[in-house]
């Protein structure tokens, strides 16, 4: 078994308004040397296969055909074992 | 003389299906049935609208999962054989992520959920969709959305305008494009759009909501009007329907 994380934001060519309204939240905290704030979606999943190669290849298939939209989105992701 | 058949696509959190329902039976007076989207085939219709709403609560992203619904696999074969596919709201963010229409619809610019009647002129009344319509004409529709801004490439961009595929721009009450009458950010103030072989339109804009005269505004009856059009020279039911509108 493993664990996958996948990360996805917008394209850093696309404006982010919701970035930029936390953004302007921040600097209203105090915190001034704060930008280039992104907001964007973390998924967690488990994934039964046997290598940790099979269980990269199906995070990227999920990643790119439903988890992330690649004509607005980048995505990345970690995989790991699960002790048991 | 046999009636054009509307099929509705009902997904899981879609809330203008009854409205899409109303209009083709009771403004049309044609035959028209809601298809629960885990139906394997769409049946025998002649068009098909996917409606507004929030499939699937818009998760992940607005039309993401509404898109592996068993219904969408025969939706798309319907599209590919050039079957007439409209799809209003949510439906135009399912149409861009079943990959039938280019692009995507981003958070609106002002991240606003924006509800109001606003104008949008007919780029293309050629199509399928707005053969009822004069070229700048202006039509006054109902958006109600929060993730409408349309996006895409630059190369996408170019091309869908180079084919006259840009079939609405949202636009002041006078017919300009300019940025203030772009509410939710769209590239080129695009408000609906076409494929490539024209037989698939998905717009922001409601035309079910402005085609009931007890609503005041029709403008959105020309759309249907025009698919009745398209229609009816396939179907050869032209003179009933003409003769019924006179």
């Amino acid at each position: 078994m493993f664990h996958s994380k996948v990360y996805v934001t917008l394209k850093k060519s696309i404006l982010d308004p919701q970035g930029k309204a936390v953004e302007h939240g921040i600097h209203s905290l105090g915190f001034e040397n704060i930008s280039e704030v992104r907001i964007g979606k973390y998924i967690e999943m488990d994934i039964d296969a046997d290598k940790q190669e099979d269980a990269e290849r199906i995070t990227k298939e999920i990643s790119e055909k439903l988890l992330a939209n690649l004509v607005m989105e980048v995505f990345s992701f970690t995989v790991e074992p699960i002790k048991e | 003389m046999a009636k054009a058949k509307f099929g509705i696509v009902v997904f899981p959190g879609s809330n203008c299906d009854h409205d899409s329902l109303y209009v083709a039976e009771t403004i049309l007076q044609q035959e028209a049935r809601l298809i629960w989207h885990k139906e394997g085939s769409i049946g025998d219709v002649d068009v098909v609208i996917l409606p507004g709403g929030f499939s699937y609560g818009d998760y992940l992203r607005c039309g993401a999962i509404a898109r592996f619904s068993p219904i969408m696999k025969d939706v798309v074969r319907f599209a590919n054989n050039g079957g007439l596919v409209i799809g209003i709201c949510n439906g135009f963010q399912v149409l861009t992520e079943a990959g039938l229409l280019p692009g995507v619809l981003l958070r609106n610019q002002s991240l606003l959920f924006i509800c109001k009647y606003l104008h949008l002129r007919v780029e293309n009344p050629n199509s399928n969709f707005t053969n009822q319509c004069i070229q700048g004409e202006v039509l006054e529709i109902p958006i109600a959305h929060g993730e409408g801004n349309y996006f895409t490439d630059p190369d996408t961009l170019k091309s869908l305008e180079d084919n006259q595929q840009v079939v609405f721009r949202y636009c002041d009450k006078n017919g300009n494009v300019t940025d203030e009458a772009n509410l939710n950010g769209s590239l080129n103030n695009i408000a609906g759009i076409i494929n490539n072989k024209g037989n698939v339109l998905g717009m922001m804009p409601h035309p079910e909501r402005a085609s009931d005269p007890m609503l005041k505004h029709t403008d959105g009856r020309k759309i249907f009007d025009s698919i009745m059009q398209s229609l009816n020279l396939q179907l050869n039911v032209v003179e009933r329907y003409a003769e019924e509108r006179s």
